[in-house]
């Protein structure tokens, strides 16, 4: 079920906070730990430092972007590989 | 014969099925469209009349989205989901299932046939 309209996107109020100072001085990765706020229209255009669990994935925002959540662009998970990695099997490939 | 959107030619089946053959209308949309049309939901394919499928064929290839129209709509947000590189984009380009469904097992239709990977062969080292 989705999110009731009248409520409208959730952002983390610090992270509005943080591109409001953004618009004013210069442009640089914003980091955030905020992978729950949903990307609006304002974020176009920034790039955001989010982060995986681990360390912080650059994101930048293209318009096409909008209405996901910032979390969906930072994978958390990293795939190891399958099957025996002996040196020669390596070396062979 | 009888020639709605396209291909879907369903003879010997009662409408009410037959419709579902077109891509993109389901037993939910079929209910709706011979609702709208007044046309017998038992009546079979071949024993429509020229009258009826006309009807059928102006509310269907007018009001729902189907076929082709369909199939382009769907690969396109796939491909826009793949473009922007989320999470799901992600997942439909790993052929994996995109709704957090296990992988531990099963998952085969996604995956598509068992290919077993890296067993350690005897005297290699």
């Amino acid at each position: 079920m989705g999110r009731s309209k009248k409520k409208g996107f959730y952002v983390e109020p610090s992270l509005l906070k943080k591109i409001e100072k953004m618009k004013k001085g210069k442009k640089e990765s914003i980091k955030t730990w905020s992978r729950r706020s949903m990307i609006t229209p304002d974020f176009v255009g920034y790039t955001f430092a989010v982060h995986n669990g681990k360390d912080f994935r650059n994101v930048y925002i293209t318009e096409d972007m909008v209405g996901h959540r910032l979390g969906e662009f930072s994978p958390t998970r990293k795939f190891g590989r399958h099957g025996a990695h002996t040196k020669r099997t390596i070396t062979v490939k | 014969m009888a020639r709605i959107a396209g291909v879907e030619i369903p003879p010997n089946k009662k409408i009410r099925i037959g419709l579902t053959s077109i891509y993109g209308i389901g037993y939910s949309l079929t209910k709706e469209i011979i609702s709208k049309t007044g046309v017998n939901p038992d009546t079979q394919g071949k024993n429509l009349t020229e009258d009826e499928v006309n009807k059928l064929r102006r509310i269907i290839e007018n009001d729902y989205k189907i076929e082709g129209e369909l199939r382009r709509q769907v690969s396109s947000d796939v491909s826009r989901l793949i473009h922007i590189g989320c999470y799901r984009g992600i997942r439909h380009k790993k052929g994996l299932p995109v709704r957090g469904q296990r992988t531990r097992s099963n998952a085969r239709s996604r995956k598509g046939p068992r290919r077993t990977l890296g067993k350690k062969k005897k005297g290699t080292k």
